[in-house]
């Protein structure tokens, strides 16, 4: 038995990096320190999918990597303008070759991020976002705002770890020196821990933060009585803890990415926060969900200039999200084949879009079998990223970790699928060219 | 067979080895310049000028602050979009270029290294992440290491030698090339939404900017660093700041360096001239700034010269960035790092109608043209703050040509006749002087050329740009084009561009500086860091330092202790 410290999770946008495991013959037997539930059982392993595998008169036929890798270059290199998406879930090692295989097909990328927080992206596109490290928070914030977003059961170390519940240099008190809001359509369970739940109205945060933004900025007079549900008096109240605090940070999720006015609901708190910058140090930051959606994000931005829904057909990187993003692509059929990695457009895609994707070929890379492998033709499984392969993935601060590998494996890791698949495509073009 | 080369009969300007613009040949052998070769391939460089590589002592060119710059700019991205071609991969981006497109702009003007001038050191991986995928350039990166904690806990309490220690591991921890200081106190006190003069004490750590400054300039003169502290000063940007600049400048006075270099660099030192007490009384101070280099010489500066247009700026200096934003209204992104630094970001366009711009467009040129020795002076636009690094070769045409800057004058906000000196200056630089203030200047202040860097002598690295220019050359348009798009570029004996094209793309390397640091003093000092992973940081002490993974390509200096 050895103990392993400083484990990494992969699995929410947390990161947890403290993590401390016993392993023994290649296999992690108990988790002893710093994850959550669900990190725990993702660390404790749970069904695969146990060989690669090309799908024939609807069956899936076990076979070779070798020969998935070159059935799936096969698609590919066929395709006339074929899709790569998911890349939440695995690490930017792996990014990279996909950009160059993007690159390589004039092909389409696009990351979960589409169908999460796109709209935060667009609205960081359109105004920029005042943000800071996670440490920033645990060690300075006195005033916690959590908007549209459950972490106590999302990401359950977050408010443990860095926000509400942890200690740091001027917050040595823990929660008893800071306040927490939740503002949300219902009463989650962290609305429950929090200093004041503020009950929105679903679809009415844009008209919430406006109303803020106005207090804030000195215009209480123009506030009606009530807006989106809540009473005047009660945003009287926040903005005065906002305008008392010293370090005010909002947290948001994806129940104020996705109603009502969308990515200009992001738009508006970012606005919300300039304008609580007036009085006190804010800040603003999105809680990502996937543990390295936020990394996707970044290499997309540096090798293409843009951070997701990229088109590459021109040659060049060509961003429209709304046009080139998954969902819209697939939903008007702009694509003729699919390569899925590290996600689960089965269970998340809207069914027009799916609709589609059932009827094009897909590659399907993954360390575990989902609702996509259903329809998927060719089944490659890979190394599960943190616990069999290492490499850096991006925090939802943005702040760089790298992953450990901790047990050996058969499985390849995914940028060495990636790599391989790309290796053939350029191989079979070189012959053609002959 | 060994590789060869040998460029005939170019005009060559290899200033640390004193040659100005002599008819010479270039011999290369594996990626080295040599005496002489038997069987080279043979570029004819016939009446062409010669110069060593490149050197940018200055350039924010990776790392998450360029990155959010990208994200927040998807209009700067689509300007610079260039399909990719059979060697080079797609392109985007104009002031924040992608990371491909930084590699093949700076090798067609004849670059081959570039100093990433500011590394948070918790976000260290990504700054080397970005640098790898930098295609062709020699890249190194200097972490910020001035407002955090446990440096100015150390300046406290006056432990120099821990403060050495610390350096030394956060070196080593980042993978870095130098210490980088950057509003020193100032950005810590951003934290709290507030910002440091020099002489303000920083809210809680009862330590100055001013201490802060002069603890690390004699903490890094404890080792055989290759360079000085390299600092961005209190206020940047401030109408009057020039008076606050000059005190900067002489809390290091004194300090002996470990070799004939000076004792701190002043970055972006066009952002640090400023006289006048409003922006509507703004004027140039660059000549106060030039005689005080000029009577000194424990300092170097970089320029920071304007290129006018629509730019992206970023700093660590959040609270500038802030100000930037409050006067712009526009786009701004900040990212605060805890224990350590800030980032700040913003679009600005610099115009030649607006009376303030004009002016910081003069001071960048007056400082290069009052310093009288070029050895003290670094040809840099802080890219992309006072406007893109692929804006150079309008600034060198300028230097060279005082036709050219009337020209540019009349055509400009009249405010430059009265509040700036640069049309009543009539200096023009010769190309030795330009290959001062571009390779060998730079080189030598980092340290480089005893790694290969800024010349040409027998030893030293391939690196060579050749421009398609004759050195009589008197147009300012035609030396603007030269410097833009090179003959022909090598990196390591390899040509990466040839007429202008980049036709090949080697990766290139990661220098770093590794300080040795005693055990005991080291053992020291990781008793009070390890506390600060302990309560403050929010990632371990063991996951922190960059992995050796991320440095495919690494060449490793190492800075010994100092038997004093
Ligand atoms: S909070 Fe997220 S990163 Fe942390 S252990 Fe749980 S699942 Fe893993
Ligand atoms: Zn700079």
């Amino acid at each position: 038995m050895v103990e392993v410290t400083d484990v990494v999770c992969s699995l929410c946008g947390c990161v947890c990096d403290d993590i401390v495991l016993e392993v023994e013959n290649n296999e992690i037997v108990k988790v002893k320190k710093g994850a959550c539930s669900v990190g725990k059982a993702k660390l404790l392993g749970h069904e695969r999918i146990k060989s690669p595998a090309i799908r024939e008169n609807g069956e899936l036929r076990e076979c070779s990597y070798d020969e998935a890798i070159k059935k799936a270059a096969e698609i590919l290199y066929k395709s006339r303008r074929s899709l790569l998406y998911g890349w939440s879930s695995t690490v930017c090692e792996a990014h990279k070759v996909g950009v160059e295989l993007t690159e390589d097909l004039g092909a389409v990328m696009d990351n979960t991020a589409s169908v999460c927080h796109g709209p935060s992206v667009l609205a960081i596109n359109d105004v920029g976002l005042p943000s800071c490290t996670l440490g920033e928070v645990k060690n300075r914030a006195d005033l916690i705002i959590y908007w549209g977003a459950n972490p106590a059961q999302a990401h359950a170390n977050h408010m443990k770890r860095y926000s509400y519940v942890s200690k740091g240099y001027w917050t040595e008190e823990g929660k008893k020196g800071k306040k927490m809001v939740v503002v949300d359509v219902r009463k989650t369970m962290t609305a429950k821990m929090a200093d004041v739940f503020v009950q929105i109205k679903q679809g009415k945060d844009y008209q919430v933060f406006s109303a803020l933004r106005a207090i804030l900025r000195g215009h209480e007079d123009v506030v009606p009585d009530e807006v989106g549900g809540v009473p005047k008096e009660q945003l009287l109240e926040v903005a005065n803890m906002v305008k008392e605090s010293k370090f005010v940070m909002t947290f948001f999720g994806m129940g104020v990415t996705h109603t009502g006015a969308r990515h200009n609901n992001i738009v508006n708190a970012i606005q919300f926060t300039r304008a609580a910058h007036l009085h006190t140090k804010a800040s603003i930051m999105p809680l990502r969900g996937h543990y390295n959606v936020a990394g996707i994000n970044q290499v997309c931005t540096w090798e293409t200039g843009f951070p997701f829904a990229i088109d590459m057909s021109r040659g060049y990187a060509w961003y429209n999200p709304g046009e080139q993003s998954a969902t819209d692509l697939l939903y008007r059929g702009d694509c003729d084949a699919a390569m899925i990695i590290a996600s689960d457009p089965g269970a998340h895609f809207p069914g027009e879009s799916l609709k589609h994707l059932a009827k094009i070929p897909v590659i399907q890379i993954d360390p575990y079998a989902n609702p996509t492998t259903e329809f998927a033709d060719v089944v490659i499984p890979a190394a599960v990223s943190g616990i069999e392969a290492e490499g850096n993935v991006y925090r939802m601060d943005n702040v760089p970790i790298r992953l450990r590998k901790i047990l050996d494996t058969d499985y390849l890791p995914d940028e060495e699928i990636l790599q391989r698949i790309l290796t053939e495509i350029r191989a079979m073009r070189e012959k053609e060219g002959e | 067979m060994a590789d060869e080369l040998l460029i005939r009969n170019g005009v060559v300007y290899d200033p640390i080895n004193g040659v100005k613009g002599e008819k010479k040949d270039i011999c290369i052998r594996d990626g080295k310049v040599v005496d002489s070769v038997t069987n080279p391939k043979v570029i004819d460089a016939e009446g062409r000028v010669v110069m060593p590589g490149g050197v940018d002592i200055h350039s924010h060119i990776a790392g998450g602050k360029v990155n959010a710059g990208r994200i927040m700019r998807p209009e700067d991205e689509r300007k610079g979009v260039e399909p990719k071609t059979k060697v080079c991969r797609a392109q985007s981006g104009y002031s924040v270029p992608n990371t491909f497109a930084t590699g093949y702009r700076y090798a067609r003007m004849g670059y081959t290294f570039v100093m990433e001038a500011a590394m948070p050191p918790l976000a260290a991986r990504h700054t080397h992440e970005e640098m790898v995928d930098i295609p062709i350039l020699d890249n190194a990166a200097m972490p910020l290491i001035d407002n955090n904690w446990m440096t100015m806990e150390y300046v406290k309490s006056g432990d120099t030698d821990l403060l050495a220690a610390y350096i030394a591991w956060m070196m080593k921890a980042t993978k870095g090339y130098a210490v980088k200081v950057v509003n020193p106190g100032g950005t810590e006190a951003w934290g709290w939404g507030k910002n440091c003069n020099l002489n303000d004490t920083v809210p809680y750590f009862d330590v100055t900017p001013a201490e802060i400054i002069k603890g690390l300039a004699e903490a890094n003169e404890k080792f055989e660093m290759p360079h000085s502290i390299h600092v961005h000063g209190n206020m940047l940007g401030h109408p009057g700041n020039y008076e606050m600049t000059k005190d900067t400048y002489d809390v290091v006075k004194g300090i002996k360096p470990y070799r004939d270099r000076p004792t701190m660099h002043a970055t972006h030192t066009q952002f640090h001239s400023y006289g006048g007490t409003t922006w509507g009384n703004f004027e140039s101070k660059a000549d106060a700034i030039a005689d005080y280099i000029n009577e000194n010489d424990h300092m170097s500066i970089d320029l920071g010269s304007v290129i006018l247009g629509d730019t992206t700026t970023m700093t660590a200096d959040g609270p500038m960035e802030y100000s930037l934003y409050q006067i712009t209204g526009r786009k701004w992104t900040n990212h605060d790092v805890e224990l350590e630094t800030g980032t700040g970001i913003t679009p600005f366009l610099y115009s030649g109608k607006v009376s303030v711009h004009t002016i910081q467009w003069a001071i960048g040129q007056e400082l290069a043209l009052l310093v009288k020795d070029p050895w003290k002076v670094a040809l840099t636009t802080d890219h992309p703050n006072a406007g893109p690094f692929i804006g150079y070769p309008i600034i060198i045409s300028h230097l060279m040509s005082k036709k050219r800057r009337d020209e540019s004058a009349e055509a400009m906000h009249k405010a430059i006749f009265d509040r700036a000196a640069l049309p009543s200056i009539d200096r023009e630089y010769d190309l030795n002087e330009i290959a001062i203030i571009t390779r060998g200047m730079t080189a030598k202040t980092l340290g480089l050329h005893e790694h290969g860097k800024g010349h040409l002598g027998v030893g030293a690295d391939a690196d060579v740009a050749i421009y398609d220019m004759s050195p009589e050359e008197r147009d300012a348009g035609k030396i603007q084009k030269a410097f833009l798009n090179t003959k022909y570029t090598i990196k390591g004996g390899q040509i990466v561009v040839k007429d202008g094209e980049v036709v090949a793309t080697p990766p290139g390397r990661t220098i770093f500086v590794t300080p040795e640091c005693d055990d005991k003093l080291t053992d020291e000092m990781l008793v009070t860091l390890k506390d600060k992973f302990a309560k403050y940081y929010s990632v371990t002490f063991n996951n922190y330092p960059v992995q050796d993974a991320y440095l495919p390509n690494p060449y490793e200096i190492k800075a010994p202790w100092r038997s004093s």
